[in-house]
């Protein structure tokens, strides 16, 4: 049962002068409650397929449905986080996580509260009434989780959403998402540079190439690694081997040497 | 070991010394120039018949606050003024907001607007007087034209200039393209709308000036023109210091404006 569907999806980018085709031929799909990661080297196409199945783009070749229907027709919410955290300077904190409600005018004092008790579960109490600027970038980066997971969406669209904090800290909410999105049943797909983060937050793997954008290998992540939470995973023995086996495969790709 | 408090101080006090010192500065210009205009027109230096002196602007002043000729002038300025002020800056708004909702119209008219925005407004003049008659409206018109156009492509080009991805995030929680401007775009702006303020008074003040001279029924702009006709010069200077005051006022009140909206908005 497959509950996202990428068909045949390319995508090429206009303008005047020249066109970048940015992905080719990208088919994959995932199940409902699947958490899935796109690895691969920068410019290959991975905030473009977020993009194109948030709705926010079209694609210029292809189908994407969700539960067999065209994205753009389907009812169900799609959050996306973006590679940067684009907070609203102007709103204060609770008001940026608040903007999903407003936008589908449910702005309750129930989600309110609920607001506040997430960020206080990332680590950020206490800073709901200030205003993005005087945040720092990894705060910043769990408001814009936040303001993704309050709208309790059915597939979640990670751009490297840890790429801003310190090593503790993006452990700590690894584990954290990892555990809201298992216990709730989530569909997922996260975009990261770091192998380690996909191996132990996600069921498979799909590594990429670039120029134009397709997808080269994927790896499936070996039961028992899949049911431990992110920081357990890294002590497990699999988790090495795995790691081993795309650090080699993407080296592949990268043309190796950097020596 | 100094604390952190008398650290504070001292900086406070700095602040405040390099405060007072340009303050004195800007009296002291201020001072010497109205000193040397009196004095070179007591010895002849400038022709005292076309430049005045201080002394003799006060004094025509003074007289005309008190047999009540310059309030009228005066007020009636002022408020076109204003009104120009307010409707074209609103009025730029507005346009700009119609452009950014429909794109191809704003392709259609940009050639209209480049050419419009060229155009020295005060050009126009006669025509407007034709077709509003010569009063109020057509000085209104003329403030109103002259910074209407250019606060609406100023604002149309800050509209686009909104970084694309605030509206991605709206777009990704199903927002519409009018959402996306009302929680993205618009209040994004409000810094250039709230700068366009500022230049709008001075060209506000140009366009009700120059309409002034054309009507000739009333007006600071007026004065300046029934002045240079009969040759009372001082009339002229004193109608002079009055606008230059009035612009300073009004710009103060924009700038306390400006500081409040970007308080309570931004
Ligand atoms: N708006 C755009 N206009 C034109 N080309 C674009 C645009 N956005 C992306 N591209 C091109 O499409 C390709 C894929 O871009 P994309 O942003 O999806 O890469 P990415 O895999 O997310 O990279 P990174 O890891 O650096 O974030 C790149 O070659 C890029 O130059
Ligand atoms: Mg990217």
């Amino acid at each position: 049962m497959s509950f996202l569907t990428l068909e045949h999806v390319s995508h090429h980018y206009f303008s005047k002068t020249d066109y970048t085709k940015a992905l080719d031929d990208i088919s994959f799909s995932l199940k409902e409650g699947e958490f899935v990661a796109l690895l691969g080297p920068s410019g290959c196409g991975k905030s473009t397929i977020l993009s194109i199945i948030a709705g926010i783009m079209k694609q210029t070749v292809g189908n994407v449905l969700l539960e067999k229907k065209p994205i753009d027709e389907s009812e169900l919410a799609i959050g996306y986080m973006l590679q940067q955290d684009y907070l609203f300077p102007w709103k204060t904190i609770i008001d940026n996580v608040l903007l999903g409600p407003k936008i589908n005018n449910k702005s309750t004092d129930e989600l309110r509260n609920n607001a506040i008790k997430m960020l206080q579960e990332v680590g950020l109490s206490n800073v709901q009434d200030s205003y993005p600027s005087s945040l720092s970038g990894g705060m910043r980066q769990r408001v814009a989780l936040v303001r993704t997971l309050i709208n309790d969406p059915k597939v979640l669209l990670l751009d490297e959403p840890f790429s801003a904090l310190d090593y503790q800290t993006k452990l700590k909410l690894e584990d954290l998402v990892g555990k809201l999105l298992k216990n709730y049943h989530k569909t997922a797909i996260l975009v990261t540079h770091d192998i380690g983060e996909a191996i132990a937050m996600s069921d498979r793997i799909l590594v990429m190439n670039a120029n134009p954008g397709s997808i080269a290998k994927t790896f499936e992540v070996p039961i028992e690694l899949r049911q431990s939470l992110p920081l357990t995973v890294r002590k497990h023995p699999k988790y090495q081997v795995l790691f081993d086996k795309i650090w080699e495969e993407l080296d592949k790709r990268e043309g190796g040497d950097i020596r | 070991m100094k604390s952190d408090k008398q650290l504070y101080d001292n900086y406070l006090k700095k602040l405040k010394k390099e405060r007072k010192i340009v303050l004195t500065w800007q009296v002291i210009i201020l001072a010497v120039f109205f000193v040397l205009w009196e004095v070179a027109s007591r010895f002849y230096w400038i022709d005292p018949l076309l430049f005045s002196s201080p002394t003799k602007v006060s004094i025509s002043v003074v007289e005309r606050f008190s047999n009540g000729s310059m309030f009228t002038h005066l007020s009636v300025t002022l408020f076109e003024t204003i009104l120009g002020f307010i409707i074209g800056t609103i009025g730029g708004v507005v346009l700009a907001t119609l452009l950014w909702s429909f794109t191809r119209f704003s392709k259609v008219m940009d050639p209209y607007l480049v050419v419009l925005n060229a155009m020295p407004k005060v050009a126009l003049g006669p025509i407007i007087i034709v077709a509003l008659g010569p009063g109020y409206m057509a000085i209104i018109m003329m403030g109103f034209l002259v910074s209407v156009i250019i606060t609406t492509l100023t604002v149309y080009s800050a509209f686009n200039e909104v970084d694309p991805n605030y509206s991605k995030v709206l777009k990704s929680f199903g927002a519409t393209r009018w959402q996306c401007f009302k929680e993205a775009v618009f209040p994004a702006t409000m810094p250039t709308m709230i700068s366009t303020l500022k230049v709008n008074v001075g060209l506000s003040w140009v366009g009700v000036i120059v309409g002034e001279y054309l009507v000739s029924k009333q007006g600071l702009g007026y004065l300046i023109i029934y002045g240079f006709q009969v040759f009372d010069f001082t009339l002229v200077m004193s109608s002079l210091v009055m606008i230059a005051i009035l612009a300073a006022i009004m710009y103060k009140l924009v700038e306390k404006l400006e500081s409040w909206l970007i308080k309570h908005t931004v």
